[in-house]
C-alpha cells in the first residue's frame, strides 16, 4: 500500500506515552523510550480502527523501531549490543 | 500497570515456560470456528485481540490459549447481537446434562 512516511530510515524517535482504554499495539515497556527507525514497512489498515469493526482507513505507516535492550530493562544482563526490534505504527511516534 | 495482555517484564522476569502439549480436539474446533466467523465477516484478528484484551485479569490468568479465543468470540458475537449470553449459557447447561 502506498504511504507517505513522516519518519526516515535511521531517524531517532520517541514512543508516545499513553494507555487508552481502546485497542493499541504499543507495549508500555517502550513508551517514553527513544528508538531508531530500522525499517519502513509501508502503510497498513489501522488496527486501532479494525479492532472495532472499522475500515482501518486512512492506513497508518508502520515502522520497525530499534532499541538497546539496556535502555528498556533495569539490570539487563545480556550484552550491551543486544537490540529490541519492534513494529510500531506512526501515530505512536514523536519527533525528537 | 500495563493492560492485561501487555506482558513484557511483567509480572516478573522468570524464565518462560516453553512446554508444549498435544493439540486437543476441542482446540481444533475452536480454531475452525474462528476461521468460519472470519469468513462470514463476523470477526477479524484485530477484533479477536481486542476482545481477549478486554478480559479481566483473573479470567485472563485462568484461561488457556484457546479458552481465551472462545471467551473473546463470545464477546464479539454477543456485541453484534448474533447470540445472547443467555442463549450460550442455556446451551452450555443443556450440554452438561448430556442433551
Amino acid at each position: 500500500m502506498a504511504s507517505n512516511e513522516k519518519y526516515q530510515l535511521g531517524e531517532l524517535v520517541r514512543i508516545r506515552v499513553g494507555v487508552p482504554p481502546t485497542h493499541f499495539r504499543t507495549p508500555e515497556y517502550i513508551q517514553g523510550k527513544q528508538g531508531k527507525i530500522a525499517t519502513l514497512w509501508g502503510a497498513f489498515p489501522n488496527p486501532e480502527s479494525l479492532a472495532y469493526g472499522g475500515d482501518g482507513l486512512p492506513a497508518q505507516p508502520l515502522y520497525q523501531v530499534e532499541f538497546p535492550q539496556t535502555d528498556l530493562w533495569q539490570d539487563y544482563k545480556g550484552p550491551a549490543s543486544d537490540m529490541l526490534l519492534i513494529d510500531i505504527y506512526e501515530n505512536w511516534l514523536e519527533k525528537i | 500497570m500495563p493492560k492485561v495482555h501487555d506482558r513484557g517484564g511483567w509480572p516478573n522476569d522468570d524464565p518462560i515456560d516453553h512446554s508444549e502439549h498435544k493439540m486437543e480436539e476441542w482446540e481444533r474446533q475452536v480454531d475452525a470456528l474462528n476461521g468460519v466467523l472470519g469468513d462470514k465477516g463476523l470477526k477479524n484478528t484485530d477484533q479477536l485481540r481486542r476482545a481477549i484484551e478486554s478480559l479481566d485479569l483473573a479470567t485472563y490468568e485462568s484461561l488457556a490459549y484457546y479458552e481465551k479465543w472462545t471467551a473473546a468470540m463470545e464477546v464479539l458475537l454477543v456485541e453484534q447481537g448474533i447470540m445472547t449470553s443467555d442463549e450460550i449459557d442455556a446451551k452450555m447447561a443443556a450440554l452438561e446434562q448430556g442433551s
